[in-house]
């Protein structure tokens, strides 16, 4: 005997995931125009991996491949990794996050809906401490000059590691904006001096501003949709700001202006996407909230004083392992209860 | 080196003291098992276990001399209380012991002759009665043991198994078909 | 303008009310056969008063009340009863309830009707004026309604539910439409027996005929009653929830609106209240609607006991009708077919199909995207019940709230991997519940195997006793004897304190034993005269006489033999 109710009018799970992929769109948009295609390359190819290996999941653990193909969650994992990877990353470098995540980090744990770590987050922790070598070679922006390759021998790079004659990877990569930062602070340099060095633009790093700004705008199309709530973005970027703001005004010199933190690396995408996994992140509005001034504060103090440079990744997994407590403790009072204590 | 292991030593000296005077300082006097294990069995008394009564089951449960799948009106999930309470592995009934569908004993008035020996058999006095009067049973006490059935001369008593009505009727588990049964 | 307030959650669903209200409510055909349900209340099944064959009028009590939480039933036409069992009725589980059939006679007589003027009642008299008419609340609670006139604290606010927010359902909204004056003065009744000032009826914003109605009604009447649009979102029509929007009070969990010095009534019990007092009239009609997959959908004042298909045919059944639902798509309920009758709960009927209702996808896993926590009225995280619900982890499932859910069904409306979540919670509710019943009847067995343990040991101790008193007696029995035969004083007979019957026997035994022995042992036995002698011997056979007696004992309540 079914149960009412007998008429429902959700928002399917693919249509949400859906919307989801388009928001990255802006972002990805801006990273071909400074960063080249090759992006493209590492997106097709973590799609591809993340639905062959859901699929070899899937018939593994004898469930129908269809639904669970089709809810675009694979997907999203994807790209959320392949954004994290630099664009000219080999092949198997991608291919080996993408299946880490796919099938460790999501399906093992019980597939859709039981994943306790973001999964594209667990593939990326993964690349960086096994490959921190290919990890830490971005592509220079193509507004820096120099030299560019051209799609088809990006291609044969990612492909077959091979480059054009008389190149070497060190003349068409460098560090990250983050990186950069860190490495010369270490050196002695001031925040000042640094901040005129040219790969650095109005903001933060040239080029991946502007990324960052792509993925803030895909972000608020997701706020202003209902896809995702306020509460996670808002209070992530204030606490990164607040912090990085107490530090600046402190010590100018060797702390970085706020804005600069919020346009770098990882920290828009995952305010509005990576932390954002409702399937990872905590139910209650409190607790939502507790997740993200922690993520921030962890994304912050590893950054500045700790040994990676960008940090959003290690601080959404510690942040997901006290999901369940955070939830716990941070039960509403109910219709009815609200004078009793709980 | 020897400084390492001496500080080992302390370290591990200073907690054990620790540990010892919080397991006397902060002892909990916890119920007895058998009153534990007691409220998980269903008390119907009827012996099915092999012993007279479910307080005698659960203390041979406690002393270890019983084992956890021989209640089958407590069912599976019966046995499966009783695995969690003791930390052992539940196991499925003995094929002698199936679980039945709950049912009451019903005396059939023509045949009965009023000898008051299935009075002196019910463990609940869920049998209303004297000598040479009508014997008949109280349904709402009646907890389905059957241990009435055998000592009646005449044969009078049978288990009628309990319909379901609207006010006993369960939603049942949502079952989703992940795919189409082949 | 009055202070509204508003409560969390809630969704929009599309109304599709404009299509049963194009036409006045009509009078359902007379049926030939009506099957009347003993159960069709909160509360216990009314025990039936007639026979098979029996005649009865219109209006006539054929079912009475069995406790304080039960109602009474009445005939809804004069005819004969055809039948008195277990038929197949509205309920989930399409298990059948005992149900009076009657054969309708086409005469329609009535019984004798009692009206009553209200103003010379007391609240007790009008609840037991109620409970005698079978008055029920119509809202779909059933709940007898002389039980909802009791009352502790004064009530302070008396609110009529007008609201009426689950889609396709719109008795209640004809019934204010064309029945106002009469709802008005069920409302003055109520008002009158519960001693409230204030009176609020409480309207969705959607019928605005309905609200204009009930507000020329009040005012033809000149009663101080408010008229109060509230705006419509599901589920604003919930009692407790219609009471925090026009009161900004929020009922405790587990308690009743009483407690706070509020009372609901939805607008048709008040119209069954005007009936019941001023007419004299029984519980046996209801107004109801018939929609979905019909040709004309509209409301039909019908008898209790009618089938649902009477008057799905009278609407125009088209094809394609796979299953009805009774009450509305969010909270009613599938019944087992369209022969089941029209009961006290009954609503609204729709003949529903896949065009209607398109069948659901199958669900995916919870993806914790709380979209269920923004609409929940109770404000409950239903993802987590789901979760615990779905694992039997009942303890968990109570702790976070349960059986605070209402069953609205917002949660499962919103839920986009089409998680069908009220019925893992009606599982969960349905479970917890029969292990409660199985814990009290264990409970219950255990005691009383208990008792009769003590029971038999108090019997044994007590023949014990009386045993021992036996022997206590017999024995000073046969002390006094000894005493007199012999001429040695006797040895002062022991105080016998014990209470063990063992001890005792013990103590007796020895005591008989040590007489023997002195009597035995005559001091005066040396230079005995003959005649002395056949006064001993015939005083020995005396004595032995008296031991049997003694060792005779025989049963506890049988006196000892005389020889």
């Amino acid at each position: 005997m079914l149960s009412s109710p007998f008429l429902t009018r959700p928002l399917p799970v693919n249509q949400i995931m859906l919307r989801v992929l388009l928001a990255l769109l802006p972002g990805i948009a801006l990273y071909v125009w400074y960063f080249g295609p090759a992006i493209l390359i590492s997106l097709m190819l973590a799609s591809l991996t993340a639905l062959a290996t859901e699929a070899l999941m899937l018939k593994l653990r004898a469930r129908p491949l269809k639904p669970f193909l089709s809810d675009n969650s694979a997907l999203l994992t994807a790209w959320l990794l392949a954004l994290s990877v630099p664009p000219l990353a080999p092949w198997w470098l991608v291919v080996i996050g993408t299946a880490f995540a796919i099938v460790v980090a999501k399906q093992l744990y019980g597939g859709l809906g039981n994943n306790p770590f973001n999964p594209a987050m667990i593939g990326y922790a993964v690349l960086i401490i096994s490959f921190p070598h290919e990890m830490t070679h971005w592509v220079s922006p193509q507004s820096l000059g120099g030299v560019q390759l051209s799609f088809t021998e990006q291609m044969s790079y990612i492909f077959l590691h091979t480059l054009p004659p008389g190149l070497t990877l060190d003349a068409i990569t460098m560090s990250t904006p983050l990186d950069t930062l860190k490495t010369q602070l270490h050196l002695g340099h001031s925040v000042g001096e640094i901040r005129e060095l040219p790969i650095y633009g109005r903001l933060a790093g040239q080029g991946s501003e502007m990324v960052a700004a792509g993925f803030a705008i895909g972000g608020i199309y997701l706020l202003f949709t209902r896809i995702i709530s306020w509460h996670l973005p808002l209070v992530y970027l204030g606490t990164l700001f607040v912090m990085a703001g107490i530090f600046h005004l402190f010590d100018p010199a060797h702390y970085v202006a706020p804005l600069f933190h919020w346009f770098s690396g990882a920290a828009m995408i995952g305010a509005f996407f990576i932390l954002t996994d409702p399937i990872s992140s905590p139910t209650t509005a409190k607790g939502k909230i507790i997740f993200a001034a922690g993520a921030g504060m962890l994304t912050y103090l590893v950054r500045v004083f700790g040994g990676f440079p960008d940090s959003v990744a290690f601080a959404t997994i510690l942040m997901n392992m006290c999901v369940p407590i955070i939830d716990a403790y941070t039960q509403p009072a109910i219709f009815g209860r609200k004078d009793a204590h709980k | 080196m020897i400084t390492a292991l001496w500080v080992m030593i302390a370290i591990a000296v200073v907690l054990g003291v620790v540990l010892g005077y919080a397991a006397i300082r902060f002892r909990v006097e916890g119920n007895p098992l058998v009153e534990k294990i007691d409220a998980v069995l269903p008390q119907t008394q009827c012996g099915q276990c092999g012993y007279p009564g479910c307080k005698p089951y659960a203390e041979a449960i406690a002393k270890g001399e019983a084992d956890i799948n021989l209640c089958p009106p407590g069912g599976e999930e019966g046995i499966h209380k009783l695995a969690e309470l003791l930390g052992v592995e539940p196991k499925p009934f003995g094929a002698d012991r199936q679980p039945r569908a709950k049912a009451v004993a019903f005396i059939d008035e023509k045949d009965c002759i009023g000898c008051t020996l299935c009075i002196q058999a019910c463990p609940v006095d869920a049998i209303a009665g004297a000598a040479k009067q009508m014997h008949t049973i109280i349904a709402a006490e009646c907890t389905g043991c059957e241990l009435c059935v055998a000592p009646c001369p005449v044969d009078c008593i049978s288990m009628q198994p309990l319909p379901e009505r609207p006010n006993t009727w369960k939603w049942k588990y949502p079952v989703i078909l992940l795919r189409p049964q082949k | 303008m009055r202070q509204l307030y508003t409560f969390h959650g809630g969704i929009h669903p599309p109304t599709n009310k404009a299509q049963s209200t194009t036409q006045p409510i009509a009078y359902a055909p007379l049926p030939a056969e009506l099957v009347i349900s003993l159960h069709q209340h909160a509360g216990e099944v009314a025990k039936p008063l007639v026979e098979v064959g029996e005649r009865v009028l219109k209006g006539q009590l054929i079912g009475a009340p069995v406790s304080g939480f039960s109602a009474a039933i009445h005939a809804p036409t004069s005819g004969t009863v055809a039948a008195i069992g277990l038929q197949i009725v509205a309920h989930p589980s399409s298990l059948p309830e005992l149900c009076i059939t009657l054969q309708a006679d086409g005469k329609e007589e009535w019984a004798a009707r009692h009206p009553v003027d209200f103003r010379t009642l007391s609240n007790a008299e009008l609840q037991s004026h109620l409970r005698a008419q079978g008055v029920v609340g119509l809202g779909g609670a059933v709940f007898p309604s002389d039980m909802k006139l009791r009352h502790s604290i004064p009530v302070e606010t008396l609110i009529m539910n007008g609201a009426e927010c689950e889609p396709y359902i719109t008795c209640d909204d004809m019934l204010m439409r064309e029945r106002a004056a009469e709802i008005v003065r069920g409302t003055e009744i109520l008002r009158h027996a519960l001693n409230t000032k204030s009176v609020l009826f409480g309207i969705e914003d959607n019928k605005p005929e309905a609200i204009a109605a009930m507000q020329q009604a009040i005012d033809d009447s000149s009663l101080p009653f408010e008229v109060v649009a509230v705006p419509t979102l599901y589920p604003g029509g919930s009692a407790k929830h219609l009471i925090k929007v026009l009161t900004g009070l929020e009922v405790p969990s587990g308690k009743l609106p009483t407690d706070i010095g509020v009372q609901c009534f939805n607008v048709g019990t008040a119209y069954s209240v005007k009936r019941a007092c001023d007419d004299g009239e029984p519980l046996i009609a209801r107004v109801v609607t018939v929609t979905g997959n019909v040709a004309q959908p509209r409301n039909y004042e019908a008898l209790i006991g009618t089938r649902f298909a009477e008057l799905v045919s009278a609407s125009g059944a088209l094809p394609g009708t796979d299953r009805y639902i009774m009450g509305g798509p969010m909270m009613g309920l599938e019944l087992p077919g369209a022969n089941v009758p029209l009961v006290k709960a009954s609503n609204c009927l729709i003949a529903a199909s896949d065009a209607l209702f398109p069948p659901q996808p199958a669900p995916l896993p919870c993806i914790r995207c709380t979209r269920c926590v923004g609409v929940c009225p109770a404000e409950l995280q239903p993802q987590d019940l789901y979760w615990f619900a779905q694992s039997n982890n009942f303890g968990k499932a109570q702790e976070w709230n349960l059986f605070d859910c209402i069953e609205c069904g917002a949660c499962a409306y919103v839920c986009p991997s089409s998680i069908p979540l009220v019925h893992y919670y009606r599982y969960a509710k349905s479970e917890i519940r029969a292990r409660d019943q199985e814990k009290r009847a264990a409970d219950l067995a255990r005691e009383r195997h208990e008792f009769r343990q003590l029971r038999i040991e108090r019997e044994k101790q007590e023949k014990a006793n009386r045993l021992a008193q036996k022997e206590r007696a017999a024995t000073t029995a046969n002390a006094k004897t000894v005493a007199e035969t012999a001429s040695v004083p006797t040895p002062a007979k022991p105080v016998v304190t014990v209470d063990d019957t063992q001890q005792l026997r013990i103590n007796t035994a020895l005591e008989r034993a040590k007489a023997q022995a002195t009597a035995a042992r005559p001091k005066n036995t040396d230079h005995l005269t003959p005649e002395q002698l056949a006064e001993i011997a015939a005083i020995e056979a005396r004595r032995s006489h008296i031991h049997d007696i003694a060792a005779d004992t025989g049963a506890d309540d049988e006196p000892p033999k005389q020889s």
